[in-house]
């Protein structure tokens, strides 16, 4: 059972890399999805868009996995909400 | 030096989006301007454009239409249709048959790159007021996108290009594309030109130099070139694109031979950045005439620039003049922008196809819209209707804004 949090991204990648959102595990790598370095500029783009807040650029750098990006993502959230 | 040949080409323009639509368009006479689909009426002075019609990305690409833009997306589509025009693989170095990847280059050229995908994120950025764009930006907009993406997707590994010399973009990479197959860096060149610039930003830029045409009562009329009551140009979009081989390679794996590319000028007229001079296109079109080695007597067609300005027509109607003296009056002109439009970097890779169309057909397409003779225009500029004759040495005309001219010179094979 996952989380909405990380539904959402799986759904967000899913749909920017036209992939079948249940192919995408929540354990999977960027490198198991063959999502390159300017894919993954585009998925950070559509975070911000879609959670209207700016993820700075070190933090989009370490994002390699569904799991980095989830944690990256709620704590941008959780700053942004404080 | 090799010789050089036309071995396969496509276009999508304002009179078509393949090659057989586009000449049913020209040869009849039929211009494809018609006011503009993608922008309201009321935000354009002028509201006429060369529009290329029924183009939709997803018709044509997966997920890689994303990053493209669409002059890219017309480059590609263009590039695929010459392959199997020429009978090559869609890709090099897989199949048997077909050169190897490394002696297949590119060259393109586009005068205003991905002008739409760069007024989406200024509009974002200025109007919306976003503190992001999107982050393929950059990507489709480069220059170099369309020869990048045809390299990419065709596997051609070899010398990779993009020109931009405004409205001389595509003539000047198939000029230089020549030099190449000439020289024997390479076996095969896909070159031409691609442009989409019919963006509000671009529009608007145009507007404000006052050389574009009123669209009037007949939109589809706008563009008069060589005519008294000529009001301008009409800008366009469009892809053409050409898979050049040295005669040698054609010949070697039996290609058909559309033509013979057999001579290119390119010169500056070191002068004004818009206004034309008559010694620079002049000299362009001497170099390549010297380099095919016609001679005045044997020209039959020149497809002119021929924009629908009052500058540029008088201009290089002076300088065919000088350039073929008393055989002026024999040689049939025409400007098929009266048609396509306006077409940028495009322009002159539409016009290298209609040149090779009339060689094939032996008829000269015409200018369309034309009402009546201008006398600073009074040669046989082919009014209205196409004229059946000996077509077997042809040049065509691009001379951009900088003073930039290039000219090719075809020879029927």
């Amino acid at each position: 059972m996952t989380d909405p949090l990380t539904e959402e991204v799986i759904a967000i990648i899913a749909k920017e890399q036209r992939l079948a959102p249940d192919v995408i595990s929540p354990e999977a790598t960027f490198q198991d999805l063959k999502i390159d370095s300017l894919d993954g500029v585009n998925i950070v783009f559509a975070l911000e868009e879609k959670y209207n807040i700016t993820i700075p650029d070190q933090v989009a750098r370490e994002m390699r996995s569904i799991r980095q990006v989830v944690d990256a993502l709620r704590a941008q959230l959780d700053a942004a909400g404080a | 030096m090799n010789r050089v040949v036309i071995t396969g080409m496509g276009v999508l323009s304002a009179c078509g989006n393949s090659v057989d639509v586009f000449w049913d368009h020209l040869s009849a006479g039929r211009s494809g301007l018609a006011p503009l689909t993608r922008l309201a009426p009321e935000r354009v002075a002028n509201n006429v454009a060369g529009e290329v019609r029924d183009f939709h990305s997803s018709q044509h690409f997966g997920k890689q239409g994303e990053l493209l833009d669409r002059f890219a997306q017309l480059a590609l589509v263009a590039t695929r249709q010459a392959l199997a025009d020429a009978g090559l693989p869609a890709r090099f170095g897989e199949a048997a048959e077909g050169p190897p990847a490394t002696r297949v280059g590119v060259y393109t050229g586009s005068a205003l790159g991905g002008a739409e995908s760069q007024d989406t994120a200024y509009q974002q950025l200025y109007a919306k007021g976003a503190s992001r764009v999107h982050p393929f930006s950059i990507p489709r907009c480069m220059m170099n996108a369309p020869s990048a993406h045809i390299s990419m997707e065709t596997g051609a590994q070899g010398p990779c290009l993009a020109v931009s010399t405004a409205c001389a973009s595509a003539t000047h990479a198939l000029g230089e594309a020549m030099r190449w197959l000439r020289a024997g860096m390479v076996d095969v060149v896909l070159a031409g030109g691609c442009d989409a610039p019919l963006s509000y930003g671009v529009i608007k830029a145009w507007e404000a130099m006052r050389v574009l045409a009123p669209a009037g009562d007949r939109p589809q009329a706008a563009c008069r070139p060589f005519s008294m009551d000529r009001s301008g140009m009409v800008l366009a979009e469009g892809a053409a694109m050409f898979v050049l081989e040295t005669e040698a390679h054609a010949r070697g794996r039996g290609a058909r031979v559309r033509a013979e590319l057999a001579g290119y000028g390119a010169s500056a007229d070191a002068g004004h950045i818009t206004q034309p001079t008559v010694r620079g296109p002049l000299r362009a079109m001497q170099l390549a005439m010297q380099e095919a080695g016609f001679s005045a007597a044997s020209l039959d067609y020149i497809n002119a620039h021929g924009t629908g300005t009052r500058l540029n027509d008088s201009t290089e109607i002076a300088a065919i003049r000088e350039l073929l003296g008393p055989h002026a009056t024999q040689v049939s002109i025409s400007s098929t922008k009266s048609m396509l439009g306006h077409a940028m970097g495009a322009s002159g890779g539409l016009e290298l196809a209609a040149c090779v169309l009339a060689l094939e057909h032996q008829l000269v397409p015409p200018t369309a819209n034309f009402q009546a003779p201008d006398p600073e225009c009074d040669l046989d500029v082919t009014p209205n209707v196409a004229r059946a004759r000996r077509v077997e040495a042809v040049l065509s005309n691009s001379f951009a804004f900088g003073g930039l001219n290039a000219v090719l010179a075809l020879r029927r094979s």
